[in-house]
């Protein structure tokens, strides 16, 4: 019997099925936003992402030429040209001039207009507006169409957020500023937490035990407990709200989890080879920095990697020590979620803003996968 | 590029600053504190052997100290505590506690609370196990493992973005951009709904995010914890004539249930804590609140330090337990 689970004989279809639905499911959503990302808004509201390959049936409200445009043939005054932009290959399939009918003609068909004239729309988006008396709007007539445009995928969202210099709303300066926080926020903590979890694998004193207990403990305290002590505290001693002040926040957060990963790994470093460093007469400092910390770089770049990951998506930490009124230091999760209020139904926008924002992330995670994984394994407590 | 500098310069400060700590520490110790030369070196050595391992402990346990085990004491404080106009603060007892409990919103966040507290962990680890049992048996199966563990790396607040498209409501006469209107309305549903302001249900469907992304977590432990399951328990089972489904409920979860339960309450501490999710998706409208972002609320917008604070302690409470049984189980696998 070839079973689901657990027999000794090779995988079934089921499994493969089973697994490749599972993968399909947790993948989707964010394929749903990464293809959103490269759609323009039209083509967003026009269809779903899954249908972004095939061509949209979009509602579109277009415009003709406006009155400069128009010139005498006869006594006629036409005005002539394409609805759509150069380029744009549409297949119209209704159009109407009144909000209240949009697919009031088919292509071909003429159109009265109320002010005066007739307009004839092809189905290629060519247009003909007719009229006896010279045309008086300056701006043009406004035309419903219901159109079958075909797929296209621009890269002008990702300009328009990190490039364009006089969007306010940008992520350029707000990825900037998540790098300036993540960083140093990695970095410095490790060698305070490798010098403490050098003492406690390799040093003999009393309290030892209890120590290690401590930052197991600590290792799930909320940090929500230490928001306003810790903001009174910057604010006493005059760090405020600012970089300095999210670094050491950081720092401090992230302490429990790297001395507890490092003292883990160097307690499993071989004996022999520390005790023999120091029968040759190697201080305590020199073992720890010529062989264990070499040694140690298993999980100190597992550390790395949580910590980075766990800077780069913070939000909380960011908004409590390092935002203030003016704005200037955002970082890019505060910058979502505040465009997620203004810009709510803009998903052009959003999706793209997010994805500027994943990307590292991923690329680290997908980069540096077997440290997280070994990280994880051994940050577990058993 | 000015803060890219002060980023830099951060970090050289920094880690000069602990190297040049450390070096002159130990320089101290041992050539002017305790110089192992002279009639009494031997004894010297011996002190300074004493006195070194709190020399290479003190910046992490200053660090430790004031960033996480002074705040609780002190919130403790604040949450026994009012501030005075002007300046000040005054002992109210469990004053705070008792308006707390008296909001309707503190009650909904609790409530919401203990449904997240029930329903995350067990279905991301339930769905850990599943993925974990299915990827280890197929060849591209760490293909199948990156994609499921992805998640992970991504931010609560990009997570919640990502599953705002899915559960986007148009109305009717629009085309649906959200995945989940879409089959909604394809399996016959006569409207679009607009999932996160439907009361209860919306928490399930935030629920969904954190799960989304603690799935991948739980399989890839479980995963390794079922790899080391010893193979003859599995012959031995298979020659006994058990089927497939009683190999996998019957030997093997009962041989990882300790890393189950690893994984359950690690899970169960990040739920406790969750705070984006809420904050980005619903901000706690529409009956969503949740015990970290009603802190927050607290603290940041009324500005109501003593309630505030109150809250925290009750997370901190939630928490306790799990802190006491990792401390526990720590010290017995040392022995």
């Amino acid at each position: 019997m070839g079973g689901v689970v657990g027999s000794r004989s090779g995988p079934t279809w089921a499994v493969h099925i089973s697994a490749a639905l599972l993968v399909l499911l947790w993948l989707l959503p964010t394929v749903g936003l990464l293809v959103s990302s490269f759609r323009t808004a039209d083509q967003i509201a026009g269809s779903g992402w899954w249908q972004a390959a095939l061509p949209t049936e979009q509602n579109l409200i277009l415009r003709t030429d406006g009155s400069a445009a128009q010139a005498q043939h006869g006594g006629t005054y036409v005005i002539g040209g394409n609805l759509f932009a150069a380029g744009t290959q549409a297949d119209i399939s209704a159009w109407g001039t009144s909000v209240r009918d949009i697919a009031a003609y088919r292509p071909g068909e003429t159109a009265k207009l109320r002010r005066g004239g007739t307009l004839t729309v092809q189905s290629n988006g060519d247009y003909r507006m007719e009229s006896a008396a010279p045309f008086t709007a300056k701006r043009g007539q406004r035309v419903f169409v219901t159109a079958e445009v075909p797929p296209e995928f621009t890269l002008d969202n990702y300009r328009h957020v990190l490039l364009d210099p006089a969007n306010s709303e940008g992520m350029a300066r707000a990825f900037f500023n998540t790098l300036t926080v993540s960083i140093p926020a990695t970095v410095i903590p490790i060698l305070v937490a490798a010098f403490a979890a050098y003492a406690l694998a390799w040093m003999e004193f009393p309290g030892r035990a209890l120590l290690i207990a401590a930052v197991v403990g600590l290792l799930v305290v909320p940090l929500q407990l230490a928001l306003i002590p810790l903001l009174s505290l910057h604010n006493a001693i005059g760090i405020g709200k600012g970089y300095i002040g999210v670094w050491l926040a950081h720092t401090g957060f992230g302490m429990p989890l790297a001395i507890y990963l490092l003292r883990n790994y160097m307690a499993g470093l071989p004996r022999e080879t520390i005790e023999s460093a120091k029968v040759d007469g190697a201080t305590d400092f020199q073992v720890f920095l010529r062989i264990v910390l070499p040694l140690s770089f298993p999980a100190i770049a597992s550390f790395a990697i949580f910590q980075f990951l766990w800077t780069w998506n913070d939000l909380l930490v960011a908004l409590v020590f390092l935002i203030d009124a003016t704005g200037e230091t955002t970082v890019m999760t505060k910058q979502i979620v505040e465009l997620m209020g203004t810009r709510g139904g803009n998903w052009e926008i959003l999706a793209t803003s997010a994805f500027v924002s994943i990307t590292v992330p991923l690329v680290v995670f997908f980069a540096l996968q077997r440290y997280l994984v070994r990280g994880l394994l051994a940050g577990s407590v058993k | 590029m000015q803060q890219a500098l002060q980023g830099i310069v951060a970090i050289l400060v920094a880690v000069g600053t602990c190297l040049a700590y450390y070096a002159l520490s130990n320089w101290v110790l041992d050539r002017v504190v305790f110089p192992a030369r002279g009639s009494n070196a031997g004894r010297n050595i011996a002190r300074a052997g004493l006195v070194r391992p709190w020399l290479f402990l003190f910046p992490a346990l200053a660090v430790l100290g004031l960033y996480l085990a002074w705040p609780v004491v002190e919130t403790l404080r604040l949450s026994l505590t009012t501030r005075l106009p002007g300046g000040g603060s005054a002992f109210v007892g469990l004053d705070n506690y008792a308006r707390m409990a008296a909001e309707p919103k503190f009650r909904e966040a609790l409530r919401n609370n203990m449904l997240w507290l029930v329903v995350v962990p067990a279905l991301s680890t339930a769905f850990g196990l599943l993925a974990a049992q299915l990827t280890d048996r197929i060849r591209w199966g760490n293909i199948a493992k990156s994609l499921i563990f992805m998640p992970m790396a991504i931010s609560f607040v990009g997570a919640a973005v990502i599953w705002k498209l899915v559960y986007d409501a148009r109305p009717i006469e629009q085309p649906q951009i959200g995945i989940l209107n879409a089959i909604y309305l394809a399996l016959g549903g006569a409207e679009p709904q607009t999932w996160l302001t439907i009361p209860l249900w919306n928490n399930f469907l935030l629920m969904a995010v954190l799960i989304w992304i603690q799935t991948g977590f739980a399989m890839v432990i479980l995963s390794a914890a079922l790899r080391g399951i010893p193979e003859e328990t599995i012959e031995a089972a298979i020659i006994d004539g058990a089927g497939p489904f009683q190999i996998f409920f019957l030997i093997k979860v009962p041989q990882i249930s300790s890393t189950i339960l690893v994984v359950w309450t690690t899970i169960t501490v990040v739920v406790l804590k969750v705070f984006d999710i809420v904050f980005a998706m619903t901000n706690g409208q529409w009956e969503t609140q949740v015990l970290a972002n009603y802190m927050y609320d607290k603290l940041f917008r009324t500005g109501d330090w003593g309630v505030g604070s109150a809250a925290a302690m009750v997370i901190m409470l939630l928490v306790t337990p799990i802190l006491v049984w990792n401390v526990l189980s720590a010290r017995r696998e040392r022995r």
